[in-house]
Parts: C-alpha cells; sequence; structure tokens
C-alpha cells in the first residue's frame, strides 16, 4: 500500500509525532498563520480552533488517502478542495449546535478552515501519497501541533491582555491588563517572541550535537 | 484507463474528459449528501439554542418578568404571535417582545434592534417601559467590538446600568463619563466612545420607530380590558 513512502523507515509513532514538534505547522514551517494571528487571543479560542481544525485535517486526510488511486490527478486540488469544504462546514453546524457561544466568537474563521495552507498541504504532500492509518495519524499529528502552537499564543496573550487563562482570573485587581496584547499588533508580537525562542532552542541543540 | 499509475510522475495517457467530470460529480454528489445530512441534523439544536439565548435576553432587560408573549407588526399595528412556541421556528422577523410578570402585569416591551458599530453591526435588545417612557435594560446580542476597548459595551458594568432607568424623552444624549445629571443622559465608556455612541443611536432610532405602534397597542389593550 506505501508505494510512495520513503523507503519505509517511518514509523506510525514518528508520522504521528513529528508534527507535534519536528514539523511543527505553526513554530515550523510557519502555516496557517491567519488563524494563529485572528483567534489566539484567549486560551479557549486557540483551543476551539485548533481542535476545529484537527477534525477537519484528520477526516481529510482519511477520505483523501482512501480515494487517492480512484482521483486522476488532473483534478485532485478540485476534489480535495471539495473534500476539506465538506468537512469544515459539517464542524461548522456542529460547532453552531453543541457550543454556540465559541462559535460566535470564532466567527468567519471557522469558514476560513477551507484556506488554511495546512490541510491542502497536507493531503498534497502526505495523505495523497500514503495509506490510511499513517495519514490519520499525520494528520492527527498536525493538528495537534496546530493546536498546541495556537494554545502557546492564546495563553501568554490572554494571561497578559486580560491577565485570566481560560476565563480563570490569575491576578490581583492591581494588575492592569495590557491591552495591546488582546488586539491583532499583541498576535504578532507573541507570535514573533514564540518564534525566536524556538529558532534559538533549536540552533543550541544543533550546536550542543556537534 | 490508468488507474494503477495516477500518481506517477510519467503517466502514459491522459484520463478522458468524461473521467474527470465523472469523479468530481461522483465527489459533489456525496459531498452534497453529507452536508444536507449535517444540516438537518444541527438545525434543530441551533434553533433552541437561538430561541433560549433570546428567551434569556428578554427576561434580562425586563427584570421582574415572569412570562413574555411575541408581538408582529403588520400594517402599522401590533398583533399577538399565537403559535411561537407550538411551530418552534423562533419569532418572526418585525416581532416584539411584551413581558408580565407573576401578577401578570405588563414589565414592558423587549425590542431587539441592530445599528452599524466600530467593526461590525451591533445587535441589541432592550426593555421599554411604556408608561413611564423609559428603558428599564439593555443586552448585546452579537457585536464584534475591538476587545478589550469596544467590546466593554458587552463587558462594562458600569456602563450597563445607564439603562436601569433612562428616560428617552425629550431624546438620549450622550455625555462623558461621571457627568450624568439628568434621566435622558448616557455615560460613554472612555476608549470606547465610538461603540457607546452606536448603542445610544440603536436606541434612539428603535425607539423612534417602535414608539406609535407600542402606544396603540398598549391604548388598545387598555381599552379592551375595560
Amino acid at each position: 500500500m506505501s508505494e510512495n513512502n520513503s523507503g519505509n523507515e517511518h514509523t506510525s509513532a514518528a508520522e504521528f509525532l513529528k508534527g507535534l514538534w519536528d514539523e511543527n505547522p505553526v513554530f515550523v514551517m510557519v502555516l496557517g498563520m491567519c488563524p494563529a494571528l485572528a483567534v489566539s487571543n484567549t486560551a479557549i479560542n486557540s483551543m476551539a480552533m485548533g481542535l476545529a481544525t484537527t477534525f477537519v485535517l484528520v477526516f481529510s486526510s482519511i477520505l483523501v488517502s482512501s480515494m487517492r488511486n480512484l482521483i486522476p490527478n488532473q483534478v485532485r486540488l478540485t476534489a480535495y478542495i471539495v473534500i476539506i469544504a465538506t468537512m469544515v462546514t459539517v464542524i461548522d453546524f456542529l460547532l453552531a449546535a453543541i457550543v454556540p457561544d465559541i462559535h460566535k466568537t470564532l466567527g468567519a474563521f471557522i469558514a476560513l478552515i477551507v484556506v488554511n495552507c495546512i490541510i491542502l498541504g497536507r493531503q498534497e504532500a502526505f495523505a495523497a501519497k500514503n495509506n490510511v492509518k499513517l495519514s490519520a495519524l499525520d494528520g492527527l499529528g498536525m493538528g495537534l501541533g496546530f493546536t498546541f502552537a495556537l494554545l502557546c499564543i492564546g495563553s501568554i496573550r490572554e494571561i497578559l491582555g486580560s491577565g485570566t487563562l481560560f476565563n480563570v482570573p490569575l491576578f490581583s485587581d492591581k494588575f492592569e491588563p495590557w491591552v495591546i496584547m488582546i488586539l491583532p499588533p499583541g498576535g504578532f508580537f507573541t507570535l514573533g517572541f514564540l518564534l525566536l525562542f524556538f529558532n534559538w532552542y533549536k540552533q543550541r541543540r544543533k550546536v550542543k550535537k556537534v | 484507463m490508468n488507474e494503477e499509475n495516477v500518481h506517477t510522475e510519467d503517466a502514459p495517457k491522459e484520463p478522458s474528459s468524461g473521467r474527470l467530470i465523472a469523479t468530481l460529480g461522483i465527489a459533489g454528489f456525496f459531498s452534497g449528501i453529507l452536508l444536507v445530512g449535517a444540516y438537518l441534523f444541527t438545525l434543530p439544536m441551533i434553533q433552541a439554542n437561538k430561541a433560549r439565548a433570546l428567551e434569556a435576553a428578554i427576561y434580562k432587560v425586563l427584570p421582574g418578568s415572569k412570562s413574555f408573549e411575541t408581538l408582529v407588526l403588520k400594517d402599522g399595528t401590533l398583533e399577538v404571535f399565537k403559535n411561537a412556541e407550538a411551530s418552534n421556528q423562533g419569532a418572526p422577523p418585525n416581532s416584539i417582545f411584551a413581558g408580565y410578570d407573576s401578577t401578570g402585569a405588563l414589565v414592558g416591551i423587549a425590542v431587539p434592534a441592530e445599528e452599524p458599530g466600530f467593526q461590525d453591526i451591533i445587535v441589541g435588545i432592550y426593555g421599554y417601559n411604556p408608561s413611564a417612557k423609559t428603558i428599564i435594560g439593555f443586552e448585546v446580542l452579537d457585536s464584534k467590538e475591538t476587545p478589550g476597548l469596544g467590546d466593554k459595551i458587552v463587558k462594562d458594568m458600569a456602563f450597563k446600568t445607564n439603562f436601569a432607568a433612562l428616560s428617552v424623552e425629550p431624546e438620549l444624549v450622550v455625555v462623558k463619563k461621571g457627568q450624568k445629571k439628568n434621566p435622558n443622559e448616557v455615560e460613554a465608556i472612555t476608549g470606547a466612545t465610538i461603540s457607546s455612541k452606536a448603542v445610544v443611536r440603536l436606541l434612539q432610532k428603535s425607539i423612534g420607530n417602535w414608539k406609535p405602534a407600542i402606544e396603540k397597542y398598549i391604548a388598545t389593550a387598555q381599552k379592551d380590558k375595560q
């Protein structure tokens, strides 16, 4: 089944774990910046966005992978987009039905999961060439990596910008929230510092290994 | 056909257009079925959520109310909308809600209204006491105002107290924080002046539109009782 699976050296665990850290979609590949900046102003929004994206990634990967030999090469991108858009609309309906408050705050960004580069990128780069099991694990890993990254940004922004985490107050009344952190510039600042930290850490590990 | 080697670089034959169209047609067909299924499955839950949110807001803006009935505007006259609960389809457009306390006396009328704010349309609902001609409560149902600044119209408790007993006559006036002297003045939020003014504009416009119909309805209702 795994005809293009570069030498079969990848184990299932490796396919799952790479998305969490070594190939983290936000901190390493710098994909999906639009939701990472726009809906990361609170931890709960970040988590909802991350999990919604994970759902779409996993189910799109399963569908694309299971139909990879039926879809002609020439129309594959169109077919992938149809599959992704269907999954996004389903999760949009489900969120509106089950958690209306979160659906309201995420607003248009749910629908915009369709054009999140991570999703189409994983279908084209992985699910189209690998079997269903590996594709599902790849999607799950990437999705959880994305959720982890969003949660990092969201927690920092919420703690500094509102003085709360998951709506639980952390400081006494004397803490004056840094309003800029929950505004768009705060998203850029936080992401910039986190990227700086990740690259510094990676560099240091490389130097140590040598 | 080249089903076996569609993903190899050197596919010898192009698949026919018919196959391409069929593939996308089939994909679209199944996607449609899935979407209709998901829509039908979630629709009753989504409608129930909306109805619950509206109901909660009505009781909030009409303090002391225990029940309400839906009034629909037809040709300039308000009529009681009977099958609101039976159909479970929510209230029809152009409807307002009369809230009653436990003895059956009218507490006030809850009116939904909307007005462009700083970022997007602010949708709110307010309680209006027609006999005292005052606003007795206001809640934002939906807004995308700037987090931390404009969204204080939702979160700022001091701003909300503006609408506990706000006279609508002669008209609503926005003043700076701490300068409220008359019952028709609203203290704006520091740092959210545009959003505060949008709320006042929302109330002013909506009161102007609804007041004649509400007064007419109250007058006929009193006549009927006598």
